[in-house]
């Protein structure tokens, strides 16, 4: 059973998913509707992400959450000098999480996650303005979390587990803003690798000072992809020795940034949970983004990011409305990590303000349905990317932003 | 559950438009202003600079990049309409004429297996027919190798003329008829806004060809002239004045383009005057070839008043160790090649030929481009002492010579007059392109991501053929008729940046 539900999903992973930073926070329905919450929330094994510890005091001995969001994301780009304009595909990704938890004794539960943190999918026009720095890109990174979790007393526990994360990218952009083939076709190159493997870890506490009040801590490894063979393929390159680009493989590494989470709930009523977490997502890890061709004839690829370390304050409020349904909602501003004149399109994220509902459906004792939606809003930003030289001149890439996701999201919780 | 399905698969439905970012203020919906012109048809006459012709030739890609089709693509942004071009069949550029072909391919930048660049014909045989390929008119209609008076001249466009010379092989490719004329077809399109800009070749193949043809002012028939020709500027004015008639008379607006400086464009600044590189030895053996005719046949001639001492002066040879002017033709020069062969000097035919209108090369020559394949060459393989331009002349037809210079600056003056009076009389936009090139020539301009200069090859606004500009130098000159558009009407067409746009192309034929 588990062997099919995990080729689904994985089948379901088809393109892309939402481009901001790469991370991508959609991992349960049930914290998503409330803001993406979770650290100190225990309503299901959602918390294999949000908070192994809290996984103990879930009161089922077996807890499954599965689901998927659906994001429709379009960034719009334009240029009032030249009137160059472009709009991004409106790509659909399916992020996507698979949670078992087990309750082997009364102080040890043990469970396994499947989820897609990191990920980033963005298709602009090809040859548009900014096709010398990205045409399209495809980032995907899943991770597998077997996770212990141990209760230390009725107010403490702690939880864990090593993450082994499968990376791929495929990649591509124009090699510069002029350069074609006789036919006028432009050159470009494209970078592709799948299957990269990389051990990280997690681990969290949580701690119950009263039996209204939860508070929690998470902190997950960074993980930096390596990748060491991927196929790099040059396209519409004249025939001369005048350029030396073609085919051959590289190298690169991306990090996918280690991030701390504290956060708190408190029962308000019986029926009403008010939640908060802070991120920290700690991307100065980022600095650089380096393609290391194979061929020593091919000049290196250099891409400055400069990310720096950004926070993300998340609130969140679960309702029992009625037997049958369970209301969320929530609100989060999400610090972008992309500094001023680093700002490129292949994931141009200033800051943005999250809005998320959502609600449980029970369906009998055992099986709950869960649905959330959230609308990711960003300011028009007037943004440049600084760090494009040709020639040794630095060619600015600058234009106006506009960016906005809509992401509804469907899971279901089944308790034994 | 399947109602629960339905609603999500809705819910996404009414998300993905809804969430579609908005602008507040979009660049594709009025944000910038058409002024007082209206944009909606336009069209654009002229010659091999308005069709896109570049690199020897006129091929698809360049005809992509054509100023008309550049500013074409920004007028979209002010109420502009569909813009049509004649493309070409491929991007090879070769032209036929019911299977021969007319006009060769263009030029890229090869290597050799050294890694030294240079240029040389795009291989491939191309497939543009004149009498199949195009049916106009078209919004561009610019024709290679047209001068003034051409674009007023019935026939122009028959493909029947076009071998005997009075017809010009692009324009048969879409004239409307055989008696149809350029300024006709473009006017049977109703444009709202046109630009001009002409005369080039009226000067352009007389300074090209080394001032091999006549300088026409004063010939009011252009029937007679020779195409290497300078234009006479009435017939010129006549002309321009007729086609600004016939184009706003349907009361559209437009720019008129003045003519820019050719002397200065890589064709005739890249191969130096000074090319000789000789040993000591050598120059003195030269020299003491040429002793006679520098202390006696010279002083002689100005003795019997055949020249001028100015003239002997100019004429006098002395190569030096070092790097040395070649010796040329110049046909302005007195024929003494008569006066030679009879007394007293009675030369043979064959010096006193050699000697005719012989001089050595100065700084104020411009040698043109072809000639880099010729000075110091070997035309008679069995003759190693036969040097072009150390004892072989280099040909009239690759010095442009100051004289030369002076007769086409003065014609270009005349001709950039008249169209700064049309320009005023008839309201419509003046574009100064002979200043702004002048400011590439003059040590360059700053552009996104460099500079643009005329230097060949590499500075990056002039293509192969080193008389036309590349995508990049044609993007600049975009920009200079837009600014003058904008000024000229209170509009405010968005400029584009030239650096985005390509300058040559390398390839290498395969072999």
């Amino acid at each position: 059973m588990k062997k099919v539900l995990l080729l689904t999903v994985f089948a379901l992973v088809t393109a892309v998913t939402y481009a901001g930073g790469y991370r991508i926070s959609l991992q349960g329905n049930k914290a998503m509707a409330m803001g993406h919450t979770g650290v100190a929330v225990v309503n299901s094994s959602e918390l294999v992400f949000f908070n192994p510890a809290g996984l103990v005091y879930l009161e089922n001995r077996l807890n499954v959450s599965v689901g998927a969001h659906g994001v429709f994301a379009d960034i719009a780009y334009q240029n009032e000098a030249t009137g160059e304009n472009a709009m991004t595909e409106s790509l659909i990704g399916t992020p996507f999480y698979a949670y078992v938890s087990y309750q082997a004794t009364d102080w040890l539960a043990l469970a396994l996650g499947v989820y897609t943190p990191y990920g980033s999918g963005v298709s602009y026009e090809d040859d548009w303005a900014g096709s010398h720095l990205v045409n399209n890109i495809d980032l995907q990174a899943i991770f597998i979390q077997p996770t212990v979790s141990i209760k230390l007393s009725e107010y403490f526990s702690i939880g864990g587990g090593p993450i082994y994360a499968i990376g791929s990218v495929n990649f591509n952009r124009n090699l510069n803003r002029t350069l074609t083939d006789v036919n006028g076709e432009r050159a470009e190159v494209t970078l592709d690798e799948t299957g990269v493997t990389k051990w990280g870890w997690t681990a969290s506490a949580m701690f119950n000072p009263t039996d209204k009040l939860r508070i929690g801590a998470t902190y997950r490894s960074k993980i930096i992809l390596e990748v060491e063979e991927g196929e790099a393929t040059f396209d519409n390159i004249p025939n001369s020795d005048l350029t030396p680009f073609q085919d051959t493989t590289f190298a690169a590494r991306l990090p996918l940034p280690a991030e701390m989470t504290v956060g708190l709930s408190y029962e308000v009523t019986d029926k009403l949970l008010f939640a908060f977490d802070f991120n920290r997502a700690f991307w100065n890890e980022y600095e650089s983004l380096n393609i290391d061709f194979a061929n020593e004839d091919i000049p290196d690829s250099v891409n400055a990011r400069n990310y720096e370390n950004a926070s993300t304050y998340r609130f969140g409020l679960q309702y029992a409305a009625t037997e049958t349904f369970t209301l969320r909602a929530g609100y989060y501003f999400d610090e972008s990590p992309v500094q001023a004149g680093r700002f490129a399109p292949e994931t141009p994220r200033n800051d943005s303000d999250g809005y998320s509902a959502g609600l449980t459906f029970n369906v009998g004792s055992r099986f709950e349905i869960d649905a959330s939606f959230l609308y990711l809003h960003f300011d028009e930003v007037d943004a440049s990317y600084d760090a494009y030289f040709e020639n040794g001149n630095a060619v600015p890439f600058e234009g106006t932003y506009k960016s906005s996701a809509f992401i509804p999201g469907l899971g279901v919780t089944y308790k034994l | 559950m399947k109602n629960t399905i339905k609603f999500m698969i809705g819910l996404a439905a009414v998300g993905l438009v809804s969430c579609e970012p908005e602008f507040d203020t979009p660049v594709d919906e009025g944000f910038y202003d058409n002024g007082d012109a209206d944009f909606s048809t336009y069209v654009a006459v002229g010659n091999s600079l308005t069709a896109g012709y570049a690199d020897s030739a006129l091929y698809i890609s360049g005809q992509e990049n054509s100023y008309p089709n550049i500013m074409a693509t920004q007028f979209t942004f002010v109420g502009g309409g569909e813009f049509t071009q004649p493309l070409m069949s491929d991007n090879l550029g070769g032209l036929f004429l019911n299977g021969t072909e007319v006009a060769g391919n263009r030029l890229v930048l090869s290597n050799d297996e050294n890694g030294n660049p240079f240029p040389t014909t795009l291989e491939g045989v191309g497939t543009t027919e004149i009498t199949t390929s195009a049916t106009g008119p078209f919004n561009n209609m610019g024709v290679p190798g047209a001068k003034s008076f051409h674009l007023v001249a019935p026939g122009y466009g028959d493909a029947g003329g076009v071998l005997s010379g009075t017809a010009n092989p692009y324009y048969a490719r879409f004239a409307t008829s055989s008696s149809a004329t350029v300024i006709s077809d473009a006017v049977s399109l109703n444009p709202t806004f046109f630009s001009l800009w002409i005369g080039n070749n009226d000067i352009l193949s007389y300074a090209t060809s080394g001032g091999s043809g006549v300088d026409q002012t004063g010939n009011l028939d252009p029937s007679t002239y020779g195409s290497n020709d300078i234009t006479d500027p009435n017939v010129f004015a006549a002309a321009y004045s007729a086609q600004v008639d016939a184009l706003t008379s349907g009361g559209a607006k437009g720019a008129l383009v003045n003519i820019p400086n050719i002397t200065s464009i890589p064709y005739f600044t890249t191969v130096p005057a000074r090319s000789i590189p000789l040993d000591a030895a050598t120059a003195g053996a030269l020299n003491a070839q040429f002793g006679q005719y520098n202390t006696q046949v010279l002083p002689g001639l100005v003795q019997f008043g055949v020249i001028t001492a100015e003239e002997a002066a100019s004429r006098t040879i002395n190569f030096v160790e070092g790097v040395n002017f070649p010796i040329i033709v110049d046909t302005d020069l007195t024929d003494v090649s008569g006066v030679l062969q009879g007394p007293p000097l009675n030369l043979p035919p064959a010096t006193a030929m050699l000697l005719g209108q012989l001089r050595q090369a100065n700084s104020s020559d411009l040698v043109v481009l072809p000639a880099s394949s010729v000075l110091g060459s070997t035309p008679d393989p069995s003759n190693p002492q036969g040097v072009v331009g150390v004892s072989i002349p280099l040909a009239n037809q690759f010095v442009l010579t100051s004289v030369e210079q002076e007769r086409v600056s003065v014609a270009a003056q005349s001709y950039n007059a008249t169209i700064q009076a049309l320009a005023a009389a008839n309201d419509l936009a003046f574009v100064d392109a002979r200043s702004a090139l002048a400011d590439v020539a003059a040590g360059g301009v700053a552009i996104d991501g460099g500079v643009l200069t005329s230097t060949y090859v590499t500075g990056g606004a002039f293509s192969l053929d080193g008389v036309h500009p590349t995508a990049r130098g044609y993007a600049f000159t975009t920009n200079a008729i837009i600014e003058a558009i904008n000024k000229k009407y209170n509009a405010t067409v968005p400029t584009v940046a030239p650096g985005s746009f390509p300058s040559v192309t390398l390839e290498n034929n395969v072999n």
